[in-house]
């Protein structure tokens, strides 16, 4: 259980790392808060010859809104932004998702980029990234690029960032008047990854839903978006009979992995309750926005 | 291998450990601190729990390079006077440990927590300790010496958090200290805990 040995680089500034990555590319791994990381490479499942720390570069850190966007720095500690007036007051989705990442302890060091670019399909970030259609943005020896949440996750453990750019930043759309939000999830003990987990967020204008998000976290290989119950809620007043139709709707299609925590079927009539759930928790925080 | 600089337990310490070698593996092999236990060693058990800079960490998830210049507190820099802090007395009296492996770890995260929270209740407290895990007592003596350490610390001074609280001051991230002594590791005129104690049972967990 002890590491591998590897080489070690601290660059201080996003440019510096951005010429390591270029020169050792896939052979590198880029080390945030390294509560992934560090595991992947005590159990030996990562074997990267150099490791890039960018724990020093103090420009990825930070919490910022502008123009109907928070920004946030991808080195940005989860313990910080979960102290954030910013990220409570205007991505309460956000808010609400991160005291359920982990424990304490790693919330210490974790970082929500480091969570977004390590892509588990079964944790918190990614799902509400998803959700809400964040921006990543990532720079490479070539310039900067903004990547869509749709685009971001490609598979297990995957994204779509080339081994020679680093996410710097993430960006949330601020949550609007009318707009309530609710992160479900069911996890066998407090700081489990999900077994199943559901980001959801209801925009409510003149009783009737204008429009409607949701994303499953443990469904999949990556954080899913469940467009055809979002189709289904638009446009319509919100009632129970309403979510059940939702929730039958958004769990038809999902084919969950099984494993020691919980069938397939589990996972599927575990996702039906928390559509149930967390729209029902959304509409009524949505009344209050108003 | 990379020269460091750190404060452990209030006293300066220099190391020059391998990229690859945890905190954890450092405070025990190079500072010979075995107060701090190794469980899982991926993250898993918070036997290894320290607080650095304020926060309490992982620290078989951080390397020791990482630690450059920050400001460590194991168990045992708690109580420099080889006595008990006010956490470690109500758990002594609460009989909250049975084999004592998870100890070390439980009593850190608890003495961040409580420094920031004084007057926690036991729903948060059992929050606060979830990633920690004791396979003997069944937690209910763990949250009972805790909360019995908020209860006297609310009752005898509210100002002074439970346990010893890392300094607030010191610098996060700041760079090594340059006043520090280098090759003197760990400090022989440091308090105790940032010495290797000769009294210290052998390390006998691996």
């Amino acid at each position: 259980m002890k590491l591998p040995p590897v080489d070690y680089e601290a660059p201080e500034t996003v440019s510096e790392a951005v010429e390591l990555l270029a020169e050792h590319q896939d052979e590198a791994s880029v080390l945030a808060g390294g509560q992934s990381l560090i595991p992947l490479l005590a159990l030996r499942l990562a074997h990267p010859a150099v490791l890039i720390d960018i724990n020093g570069i103090a420009e990825l850190s930070g919490v910022s809104k502008t123009d109907g966007w928070v920004a946030i720095g991808a080195m940005t500690r989860e313990y910080v932004a979960e102290e954030s007036e910013t990220i409570a007051d205007d991505v309460p989705l956000l808010a609400a998702a991160l005291p359920l990442i982990g424990h304490e302890a790693i919330r210490s060091r974790g970082t929500v980029g480091g969570s977004l670019a390590h892509a588990d399909p079964a944790a918190e970030l990614p799902a509400v990234a998803r959700a809400l259609d964040a921006e990543f943005v990532v720079r490479g020896p070539s310039g900067e690029r903004v990547i869509p949440a749709a685009e971001w996750f490609e598979g297990f453990l995957t994204t779509s960032r080339r081994p020679d750019e680093l996410l710097t930043e993430v960006r949330f759309p601020a949550v609007g008047p009318g707009t309530g939000t609710s992160f479900q999830e069911v996890a066998r003990r407090h700081g489990d990854f999900a077994i199943v987990g559901l980001a959801a967020s209801l925009t409510l204008s003149d009783g009737a839903i204008g429009d409607a998000r949701l994303a499953f976290a443990g469904v999949s290989d990556v954080p899913v978006r469940a467009r055809d119950a979002e189709d289904l809620l638009v446009g319509e007043a919100p009632s129970p009979q309403l979510f059940d139709q939702a929730a039958q709707r958004a769990t038809d299609d999902i084919d969950p992995p099984a494993d020691v925590h919980g069938s397939s079927e589990y996972r599927r009539k575990a996702a039906a309750a928390l559509v149930r759930r967390g729209l029902r928790a959304a509409a009524d925080n949505a009344g209050e926005r108003q | 291998m990379a020269d460091i600089t750190l404060r452990v337990n209030g006293a300066a310490c220099t190391g020059s450990p391998e990229a690859r070698k945890t905190l954890a593996d450092f405070l025990r092999d190079d500072l010979s601190l075995t107060g701090t236990h190794l469980g899982c060693e991926h993250g898993a058990c918070g036997a290894c729990t320290v607080i650095v800079d304020g926060r309490a960490v992982r620290s078989c998830l951080m390397l020791a390079v990482q630690a450059a210049g920050s400001e460590v507190t194991t168990i045992e820099g708690l109580a420099p006077d080889g006595g008990l802090g006010t956490l470690q007395q109500a758990m002594w009296d609460s009989h909250s440990f049975q084999c004592g492996f998870c100890t070390p770890g439980m009593v850190m995260q608890a003495v961040a927590f409580l420094s920031d929270h004084p007057d926690a209740d036991e729903q948060q407290i059992r929050e606060a300790l979830s990633g920690n895990i004791c396979r003997c007592t069944g937690y209910q003596s763990i949250i009972d010496g805790v909360l019995l350490a908020a209860e006297r610390s609310v009752n005898s001074d509210p100002a002074a958090p439970p346990g010893a609280s890392p300094d607030p001051a010191a610098p996060r991230g700041a760079s090594p200290d340059p006043a520090a002594p280098r090759g003197a590791s760990p400090d022989p005129a440091a308090p105790r805990g940032a010495s290797p104690d000769p009294a210290a049972p052998p390390n006998r967990e691996r």
